[in-house]
C-alpha cells in the first residue's frame, strides 16, 4: 500500500468534479439546481471545488412550489448569497396564473406542477443543460439514470434508449431545443451524503435537526400541521420531537421522530435506520412506478 | 450493521453478468438482503408485488428490475446501479442484461468495474454467453474475475460438476490475458457462499462471494505512471481588484495518470511547448504533488495555449499523438458501422472530427479469434478498425491507461453514441523536442 490512495469520499468527490467540468467545458447555458436540500448543498460545495478560485460558470436556479418548507427557502437564499452566486426562482403559483401548469380539478400537491414550471423556466432561460442532485440509491427508477440524462424537445426521459456512458466519456452533445440533466451525485448513498456533509463542515437547514412541530398521523406517517395542511375533524394533533429525513413539499414530507441534533447523531441514525429515505415520501408511495412515470414526464 | 460510522477505506465497482435466467438480479438481491442492506419498506414493497405477481414468493430480482415493463417481461433491461457497504467496503454493483442484444449495457457496466462477476448455470455450464461476458471482460482489461457457479443446490452440490466447468473455463482463459480469476459455488437463492459459508461445500476451502470482494487488493487498479491531465476547463478568474486572481490561469482537470509535482517538468500537447508547474491549485488548499483520479488545477510558470480539450504530461513517459488511430470497438447502435463515414469522436475532453478508413476484422467475441474483413460492424459486433482523425489525438494504449486509451464515437446529427473503442498502442511516441507532427 502506498500514499498515492483515495477513501470513498474523495473517490466519489473527484468524479463529481469532473462531472461539473465537463457541464462547464460542453454547455454554453448550464444552470445548478439548488433547493437547499442537502443533496443540493453538497452539489454546491462540488461546483465550488470545481471552478474557484473563479466564479461559478452557472446560475442557481429552484422552483419553488409556495409549499416549501419556510425554513429551507432561507437557507437556500442565504447560502447563494454567500456564495456570491446568481440565484434564479420561478414559482408554481405564477405558472399557474400564466396557464403553463394547469393543476387538475381538486389537485392539491404541487409535486406533478413542478414539471411544467420547470420546463418553462429552461426555455425562458435557454438553458441548456441542468445540473440536479439526484443520487441512484434513492429509488429503483433513477437506479437506471445516466450521469448525462438526455430529454427531448418536451423534456421526456426514454428510459430504453439511454445513451451509454462508457469509462468517463460523456456524451455531451445536444440538437436545439434539446436539454440534458446531469446528476454528479449519481454514484452516493444517503449516507455518503451525511458524511461529506461532516468532512466539510457544510450547513444544513435547521429542519434537519430535531425540533418540536404539531403532527397528524396519516397513511402511516406523521405530517406537520400547517396552514396548507389544517387537522381534518376528527384528527388528534400531537406536538412530536421531530426531523425531517428527506425533505419534499411541507404537505407530504413525513417527519421522522427523532432526537437528533448534531450531524453525527444523523450519521448514527442513518446507520441504524430501517427504512429508507424515501420511505419517508407520500409522492413515491402511490405506486411502483410512481418515479419512473414522473422522470418520463420530466421530473428530476 | 452495514455503512457505519467508521469509514470504509475505498469503493470497489464491480459488474455481474451471465445470459438470461443465470439468476443475477436474484444474487444481487441476495447480496444487498444478507449484509443487511435493505431496509424494511424495500422488503414490504417486495413482498407487496409478490402477493400481486409472484403468487406469494418473494422475488429478489424484483429489487434491481426497476422499470415496468422489465418487471412485467421478468427481464432486466438496462444497466441498473446498486450501492452497498459493510464495514470494510464499499461497494457500486452495475447489474448488466445478458441478452445478447444487450452486450453494449454490459460494455457501460463493466468500463469502470474493478471487478466482474460471471454467473454460470451449473446445470448448463460454460456457454457461448459465458465466454462472450469473459472475453467482454477481458477486452475492457477488467483487472478480476469471479466466476460464480450458481444454482449448485441443482446439480446436489457436485464437487465433480463444480471442477469440470471451472476446467472448461480454463481451457479458453490463457488465451485472454486474464491475470485475477476465482471461482466460487453459490445458489443465490438459498444463499450459499453469498455472504455465509456454505454447509453444503465441504470441499471448498475458498472465501464466499463477499468475503472475496471485500478482500481483493484494488490499491493497484490506478495507473500511477506516466502523468497525464487532460484539460476540462481552463480557470481564469479575471478577477477585477485581487491582483493575483486578476492573472490567475489554471488548467482543471481530472488526473488521467500518474504523479505530477510542484517544479515539475511538463509538456502542454498539442502545443508542444513544456513548462513547469508552478502550482497545484486545490479548494482545500494548495498541495505540493497529486495523482491520478484526483481532480486539480494546475498552474504553469509559462503563459502557454492550453485550452480545452489540450493535455499536460509528464516527460518521463510519452504519449502518441497521430491523426491515424488503430482500435478495438464495441459497435453500440442498430445503425452498423460504415466505413468512410464521418463521426465525432471524444476522447478524454477532446472531441475531433474522425472518420473509418477500414474495418479490418470483427473479433469473433467467443474465441476472440479475428474474423475476416465484414462490409460493416452491426450492433453488438466487437472489430478492429482504422480511423483517421481530424487533428492529432495526444493518447496512450488502452493497455497501458484505461482513461486516455479510450474513446467514444457519436454520430453526426442525431448524437447517438454509436461505439466504445480502445486504442492500440501508438506505434510512434511524442518527441518533445520537436514539435513537427503539429498542424
Amino acid at each position: 500500500m502506498n500514499g498515492y490512495h483515495l477513501d470513498h469520499l474523495q473517490h466519489l468527490e473527484t468524479e463529481a468534479i469532473h462531472v461539473m467540468r465537463e457541464v462547464a467545458g460542453e454547455f454554453e447555458r448550464p444552470a445548478l439546481l439548488f433547493s437547499g436540500g442537502k443533496d443540493s448543498i453538497c452539489l454546491l460545495r462540488l461546483a465550488e471545488k470545481a471552478f474557484r478560485p473563479s466564479e461559478l460558470p452557472l446560475p442557481l436556479l429552484n422552483v419553488d412550489t409556495g409549499h416549501h418548507f419556510p425554513e429551507l427557502n432561507e437557507f437556500r437564499d442565504r447560502r447563494a448569497k454567500e456564495l456570491g452566486a446568481k440565484l434564479i426562482i420561478r414559482r408554481v403559483e405564477d405558472a399557474i396564473a400564466r396557464g403553463v401548469a394547469v393543476p387538475a380539478p381538486g389537485e392539491i400537491s404541487r409535486n406533478r406542477l413542478q414539471i411544467p414550471t420547470l420546463l418553462d423556466a429552461i426555455e425562458e432561460f435557454r438553458f441548456d443543460c441542468c445540473i440536479g442532485g439526484a443520487r441512484r440509491d434513492e429509488e429503483k427508477a433513477r437506479a437506471k439514470e445516466r450521469f448525462f440524462s438526455f430529454r427531448d424537445s418536451f423534456g421526456q426521459w426514454d428510459p430504453k434508449n439511454q445513451r451509454p456512458e462508457i469509462w468517463n466519456l460523456y456524451n455531451a452533445r445536444i440538437n436545439p431545443g434539446e436539454n440534458m440533466r446531469v446528476f454528479p451525485l449519481s454514484n452516493w448513498t444517503e449516507m455518503d451524503v451525511w458524511e461529506y456533509i461532516r468532512r466539510e463542515r457544510l450547513a444544513v437547514p435547521s429542519i434537519y435537526f430535531s425540533h418540536r412541530r404539531p403532527c397528524v398521523r396519516r397513511q402511516g406517517q406523521w405530517l406537520p400541521v400547517t396552514d396548507l395542511l389544517p387537522p381534518k375533524p376528527g384528527e388528534i394533533v400531537r406536538e412530536l420531537v421531530v426531523r425531517v429525513r428527506t425533505i419534499g413539499d411541507i404537505i407530504s414530507t413525513g417527519m421522522v421522530e427523532s432526537p437528533a441534533d448534531s450531524v453525527d447523531d444523523i450519521i448514527a441514525e442513518i446507520a441504524a435506520a430501517r427504512v429508507t429515505e424515501r420511505g419517508s415520501r407520500a409522492d413515491d408511495r402511490s405506486s411502483e412506478a410512481a418515479m419512473e412515470d414522473r422522470k418520463k414526464a420530466g421530473y428530476f | 450493521m452495514p455503512a457505519s460510522t467508521q469509514h470504509p477505506v475505498d469503493i470497489l465497482r464491480f459488474n455481474t453478468c451471465g445470459s438470461v435466467d443465470d439468476g443475477k438480479s436474484t444474487l444481487i438481491g441476495r447480496l444487498l438482503y444478507d449484509s443487511k442492506s435493505l431496509m424494511e419498506d424495500q422488503i414490504e414493497a417486495l413482498e407487496r408485488s409478490a402477493d400481486i405477481t409472484g403468487g406469494g414468493q418473494i422475488n429478489l430480482a424484483n429489487l434491481t428490475d426497476g422499470l415496468r415493463a422489465e418487471r412485467e417481461q421478468g427481464i432486466t433491461i438496462d444497466v441498473a446501479y446498486r450501492y452497498f457497504a459493510t464495514p470494510r467496503r464499499k461497494f457500486i454493483i452495475a447489474d448488466t442484461p445478458g441478452h445478447v442484444q444487450y452486450t453494449r449495457n454490459m460494455v457501460t457496466g463493466a468500463s469502470s468495474a474493478n471487478l466482474s462477476v460471471v454467473l454460470v448455470d451449473a446445470r448448463a455450464g460454460v456457454i457461448e454467453q459465458s465466454r462472450r461476458h469473459t472475453c467482454i471482460a477481458s477486452l475492457l482489461r477488467i483487472p478480476h474475475l469471479i466466476v460464480a457457479v450458481n444454482k449448485m443446490d441443482l446439480v446436489g452440490w457436485s464437487e465433480e460438476r463444480f471442477h469440470e466447468i471451472r476446467d472448461e473455463f480454463e481451457e479458453f482463459l490463457p488465451r485472454l490475458d486474464m491475470k485475477d480469476v476465482r471461482f466460487i459455488p453459490i445458489s443465490a437463492l438459498n444463499g450459499d457462499n453469498v455472504v455465509d459459508p456454505s454447509p453444503h461445500t465441504p470441499w471448498y476451502p475458498g472465501p464466499t462471494l463477499l468475503g472475496h470482494l471485500e478482500a481483493v487488493h484494488i490499491g493497484s487498479d490506478w495507473n500511477l505512471n506516466g502523468f497525464r491531465l487532460p484539460v476540462q476547463w481552463v480557470n481564469r478568474p479575471n478577477h477585477p481588484q485581487n491582483p493575483r486572481l486578476h492573472d490567475f490561469r489554471g488548467f482543471s482537470g481530472q488526473i488521467a495518470g500518474g504523479i505530477v509535482r510542484v517544479g515539475q517538468k511538463v509538456l502542454a500537447l498539442p502545443a508542444g511547448i513544456t513548462s513547469t508547474v508552478q502550482e497545484i491549485w486545490t479548494f482545500d488548499g494548495p498541495v505540493r504533488e497529486a495523482f491520478c483520479p484526483q481532480s486539480v488545477t494546475l498552474v504553469l510558470s509559462h503563459d502557454i495555449d492550453v485550452s480545452r480539450g489540450s493535455m499536460i504530461i509528464g516527460l518521463d513517459s510519452l504519449p502518441g499523438a497521430e491523426t491515424e488511430l488503430h482500435a478495438n470497438v464495441c459497435w453500440m447502435h442498430q445503425r452498423p458501422l460504415q466505413r468512410g463515414k464521418k463521426y465525432f469522436l471524444k476522447h478524454t475532453a477532446n472531441t475531433v472530427q474522425a472518420v473509418v478508413s477500414e474495418i479490418e476484422h470483427r473479433i469473433n467475441i467467443t474465441t476472440l479469434e479475428p474474423e475476416p474483413a465484414p462490409a460493416e460492424l452491426a450492433l453488438n459486433d466487437i472489430g478492429e478498425i482504422r480511423l483517421r482523425t481530424a487533428k492529432p489525438l495526444v493518447y496512450d494504449g488502452y493497455a497501458a491507461n484505461r482513461l486516455t486509451g479510450s474513446f467514444i464515437l457519436i454520430e453526426q446529427g442525431t448524437n447517438a453514441t454509436v461505439a466504445a473503442g480502445m486504442l492500440k498502442a501508438p506505434r510512434e511516441l511524442v518527441k518533445p523536442e520537436s514539435a513537427d507532427y503539429m498542424i
